[in-house]
């Protein structure tokens, strides 16, 4: 088990908004963030997240302003828009319709 | 608000670039320190952090551009790079550059030019309201089975149609005209071309006056108030476009006519020439406004919602019928045909404007070949850097794209500097075309901008595609292991640039011929005998106005007194009077009766060409009397009705019989005593028109001409003719200084005059065969250079096994001359299929026209041979031990 590119196509983004879906933050807390919640299995790269993010916010779903974090220096922090939170909504559908679907193929 | 979001992004991307790269880079390095920071925390020794963050971290600049990626322009930085690549290749080599992109220009430019003038004037719809609707309604006899079909319309036939007919939504008519147009304070007398209108013709048009109004109903009645429309330009010229004029009156053939309204602008129908409107009836009698036996005016009509065109000219074709059935013998149409009013207007241009779109296009072609052939020899150059990043990884996709653009560089500004050509070309054609219809409407617009666009991507797509599949199919191993010395063998490339050869040649071929055919005919035309002794001949004409000469005898008194002072004029030798001098046109005809067989020939009635002269007009002209003898002056005094016929007269309605002394009754009603003549003499035949047949004429004492109607001075010189015109005209305006002077023209320039169109379509089509053959000699040239360039090797070894220089010229010649024979096989058969397929455009000129057909082989034969001389000679003149040295 690796990059989350590797578990399945396209996961990324929908872990990014969800994570976004919280509160805003910047690229590297994301990327803690998700490896946290997943109990260090889902690693995410640098090389994948940046283009995501950058593909996130040319999609309108994600916005970026840049602030000051806890430690006093300027970060770039991710927010969601509210076409984020639609297809936020959107992908979660589809992935627990897939994930049961395949739950239902792999259990049986 | 996502859009909104996703342009601002789009937009930050692509405006503030680098302020966005800064920001990225930025955001990495905060990644960085959090990382590193976040390793520290942990207890790892701070160098030692940084490096493993810097580890997991990757490659910086693979990040970010990986990272930009994201950024929807990733594209243009690539089409950036490919730009900038191709621009640095191509300003390499300035001399392929520079003709590759004239040639683009050229071609590109005529294409356009030909398409600017197709749309405007084959297929923007007609300015009038619901154009579509719009016909033209002729008559059609039945006898008439070869030729133009469609006939004009009489003004009683038109009459009937209008008020019985219940298809067609409305019906009006017009019928040309000219008048003298005079001041009352002495302004400059001048001919101006008019056309009598029905009242309902510009309402059923759409038209609305630009000042003013247009004719009611009760101005369009016999004997009414004269009243007068202008047409803008004649409103611009000669008043200055002074609005005020609108309600004051003209004075057209002497007569007051109130100016009640002037036409709009753009409104050039039926031609750009016709200066008035008048009403229908204007001048004219109620008896002939109800004549059904003569054909001058025209028809249109438009079709009503609901009603086919085709049941709504049948039901007027069934009224025609029924008055040819009452008014049997007198030559009355059976039928009637319609036609699009748009057909109608470009019948004339529409062959010659699609065969020169077909030339073009042929060109562009050809060119887009050339700059093919002159790509893949390029291409050849760079095969090793091509093989050599193969290897490396490169994919196959991304080399052609690079490959590509440069044909598309080169296309794109061929295609600019084609549009500017398009501009001049259009320009030029407004002006030199004569007669084009709808000429004003012919303009370089977004469209036209558009189909350049899509013209340079086909022609990049063309000219690129072909040498950069080429270029990029090779084994890259095979490539590699190659020397440079065996990869010129690379036979599948020299046969891909031989058949694109074949091709081109075959289109030059086919153009050439086309070219040739139009070319002869036009000479053919050119040096058509009119039947007359035409040197050294001026003519000019003029009309008496009815108000002051409407008595016969003024008129008599006025030539009289005219030829008495052009007489005096030194080196004048002879001048007479007469109407419609061989060559000039039409200008009439009247049907007749042989009183010996009143019902000859069914039932269509003999008729000839209506032509006036006087005692020494046959003698000025050179037509030579055959038998009789010419008009004295006592046929001219008195009313003793006497004719000369034509040749062609006697030959069709009595052949091989002695005519003299006959007598032939004008009209259609057989006891009119008033209207028979006795025939007193035959002249040879005359053609009315260049190109066209030979046509009975009857030749009646000038005398006997109307007042009002055109009168010809011919004047035989001693020197140049157009040098005496000035002092003839001086003569006339002291006998009369209101009286214009219209058409001072010499026989060649009416034969000029008449042919202009002609030479105008061979001569562009011509220049445009020249300039394919020069694309396909250079193209042969460049092919054959580039194939011995690359066969030296070969060469060397064979001189040096003994081959003789003579051995090896015959080879390349060969070589270079076998697809050119393969093309030339194909565009002859080409050409005869176009020489068919324009023949209607051919004058004394078959499709298969041997002297054509050998004519213009000859000149590719001596072209292609010039082009293939050159490296064959350097082929054979190659130093062996030189050649085998250089590797």
């Amino acid at each position: 088990m690796g990059k989350p590119n590797d578990l399945v196509q396209g996961t990324l983004g929908m872990l990014i908004l969800k994570t976004l879906s919280i509160e805003p933050k910047h690229g590297w807390a994301i990327a803690k963030r998700i490896q946290q919640i997943s109990n260090d299995v889902l690693q995410v790269q640098q090389g994948s997240l940046y283009p995501a993010l950058q593909r996130l916010e040319q999609q309108g779903w994600i916005r970026s302003r840049w602030a000051e974090t806890e430690t006093g220096r300027q970060a770039r922090f991710y927010s969601l828009t509210a076409a984020g939170r639609a297809q936020l909504e959107k992908e979660r559908e589809m992935w627990s319709r897939l994930s049961a679907a395949i739950d239902l193929v792999v259990e049986s | 608000m996502r859009w909104f979001d996703r342009v601002r992004k789009s937009m930050a991307t692509l405006f503030c670039r680098r302020r966005e790269v800064a920001r990225l880079e930025e955001e990495m390095r905060f990644h960085l320190e959090q990382e590193i920071a976040d390793h520290v925390a942990r207890g790892v020794s701070p160098k030692e952090a940084r490096r493993l963050a810097m580890r997991q971290f990757g490659n910086p600049v693979v990040l970010r551009e990986d990272a930009q990626r994201g950024w929807s322009w990733g594209w243009l930085d690539t089409l950036r790079r490919d730009v900038r690549y191709a621009a640095r290749g191509l300003h390499r080599s300035p001399g392929f550059t520079i003709t590759a992109m004239a040639v683009m220009a050229l071609c590109i430019g005529a294409t356009t030019t030909l398409f600017t003038v197709v749309r405007a004037v084959l297929l923007e719809p007609l300015p009038f309201r619901d154009p579509a609707s719009l016909v033209m309604l002729y008559e059609h006899w039945r006898a008439n089975t070869g030729g133009n079909p469609y006939n004009p319309v009489a003004p009683g036939d038109f009459y009937e149609w209008r008020s019985e007919a219940q298809g067609f939504e409305d019906m009006a008519s017009y019928y040309n005209f000219h008048f003298n147009v005079s001041g009352d304070h002495g302004e400059l007398p001048e001919v101006v071309k008019a056309q009598q209108g029905t009242w309902n013709l510009f309402p059923l048009l759409g038209v609305q006056p630009a000042i003013g109004r247009s004719f009611r109903e009760d101005e369009d009645r016999v004997g009414d108030d004269h009243v007068a429309m202008l047409t803008w330009s004649f409103f611009q010229r000669r008043f200055g476009g002074d609005p005020s004029i609108v309600g004051k009156s003209i004075r057209l053939d002497s007569k007051p006519y109130m100016i009640i309204g002037v036409l709009p602008k753009w409104f050039a129908y039926p031609d750009a020439r016709t200066q008035v409107w008048v009403p229908y009836s204007d001048g004219a009698t109620a008896e002939r406004l109800h004549e059904h036996d003569s054909h001058y005016p025209y028809v249109i009509a438009r079709t009503k919602h609901g009603v086919s065109l085709k049941a709504a000219t049948q039901e007027v074709s069934a009224l025609q019928y029924r008055m040819h059935m009452q008014y049997l013998g007198s030559p009355v149409a059976e039928d009637v045909l319609s036609r699009p009013m748009i057909d109608d207007i470009v019948q004339d241009v529409k062959t010659p404007l699609l065969l020169m779109m077909g030339a073009v296009g042929c060109m562009l072609l050809i060119g887009c070949l050339n700059v093919s052939n002159l790509l893949v020899a390029r291409s050849a150059a760079r095969q090793k850097e091509m093989a050599i990043r193969g290897a490396l990884g490169a994919r196959r996709g991304v080399l052609l794209r690079e490959q590509m653009m440069e044909t598309a560089i080169l296309c794109a500004c061929g295609g600019g500097l084609g549009l500017l050509l398009a501009l001049a070309g259009t320009a030029w054609l407004k002006v030199h075309w004569r007669g084009l219809p709808r000429a004003d409407s012919i303009h370089v617009d977004g469209a036209v901008v558009l189909f350049t666009s899509g013209i340079v991507c086909v022609a990049a797509f063309l000219a690129g595609l072909l040498p950069a599949i080429s270029a990029t199919q090779r084994k890259i191993l095979g490539s590699l292991k190659d020397a440079s010395r065996t990869s010129g063998a690379s036979v599948s490339r020299a046969r891909l640039r031989k058949t694109l050869l074949s091709v081109e040649v075959a289109l030059t071929v086919i153009l050439l011929i086309a070219a040739g055919l139009l070319l002869k005919s036009f000479v053919q035309l050119r040096t058509t005998q009119l039947g007359i002794a035409g040197n050294r001949v001026l003519t000019m004409g003029y009309s008496l106005p009815r108000q002051q000469y409407s008595k016969p005898e003024q008129g008599v008194a006025f030539g009289r007194s005219l030829l008495d002072r052009v007489k005096r004029i030194p080196g004048i030798e002879s001048v007479s009077l007469g109407t419609g001098v061989p060559g000039s046109g039409w200008w009439g005809d009247q049907v007749f009766i042989i009183p010996e067989r009143p019902h000859d020939k069914g039932d269509k009635q003999p008729d000839a060409l209506t032509r006036f002269a006087d005692p020494t007009y046959f003698a000025t002209l050179g037509i030579p009397l055959i038998s009789g003898r010419v008009f004295s002056d006592h046929d001219l005094l008195d009313t003793s009705k006497k004719v000369i016929v034509s040749a062609a007269l006697v030959k069709r309605y009595y052949p091989g019989e002695n005519v003299l002394g006959r007598t032939i009754v004008m009209g259609t009603d057989i006891t009119n005593r008033k209207r028979a003549y006795e025939i007193i003499g035959v002249v040879g035949d005359t053609l009315y028109h260049v190109g066209e047949p030979t046509k009975p004429t009857t030749y009646f004492p000038v005398s006997a001409i109307e007042p009002g109607q055109r009168i010809t001075l011919v004047v035989r010189t001693a020197g140049d003719p157009s040098s005496y015109a000035v002092a003839i005209q001086k003569e006339i305006s002291a006998l009369d200084p209101q009286l214009p002077v219209v058409d001072v023209l010499t026989i060649s320039q009416i034969i000029g005059e008449s042919v202009v169109n002609e030479s105008f379509s061979a001569s562009l089509v011509l220049v445009f065969a020249v300039l394919s053959l020069v694309l396909a000699g250079v193209g042969l040239y460049g092919v054959l250079s580039y194939l011995v360039t690359q066969r030296v090797m070969e060469i060397g070894i064979r001189i040096a096994l003994g081959a003789r220089r003579s051995q090896v010229l015959r080879l390349v010649l060969l070589d270079g001359l076998r697809p050119v024979l393969a093309g030339t096989l194909i565009g002859v058969c080409g050409g005869v299929a176009v020489g068919y397929v324009i023949r209607s455009l051919l004058y004394g000129t078959k499709p298969l026209d041997p002297l054509v057909l050998a004519g213009m082989l000859s000149a590719l034969v001596f072209v292609a041979g010039a082009a293939c001389a050159a490296p064959a000679w350097r082929a054979s003149s190659v130093d062996p031990m030189q050649a085998l040295r250089t590797e």
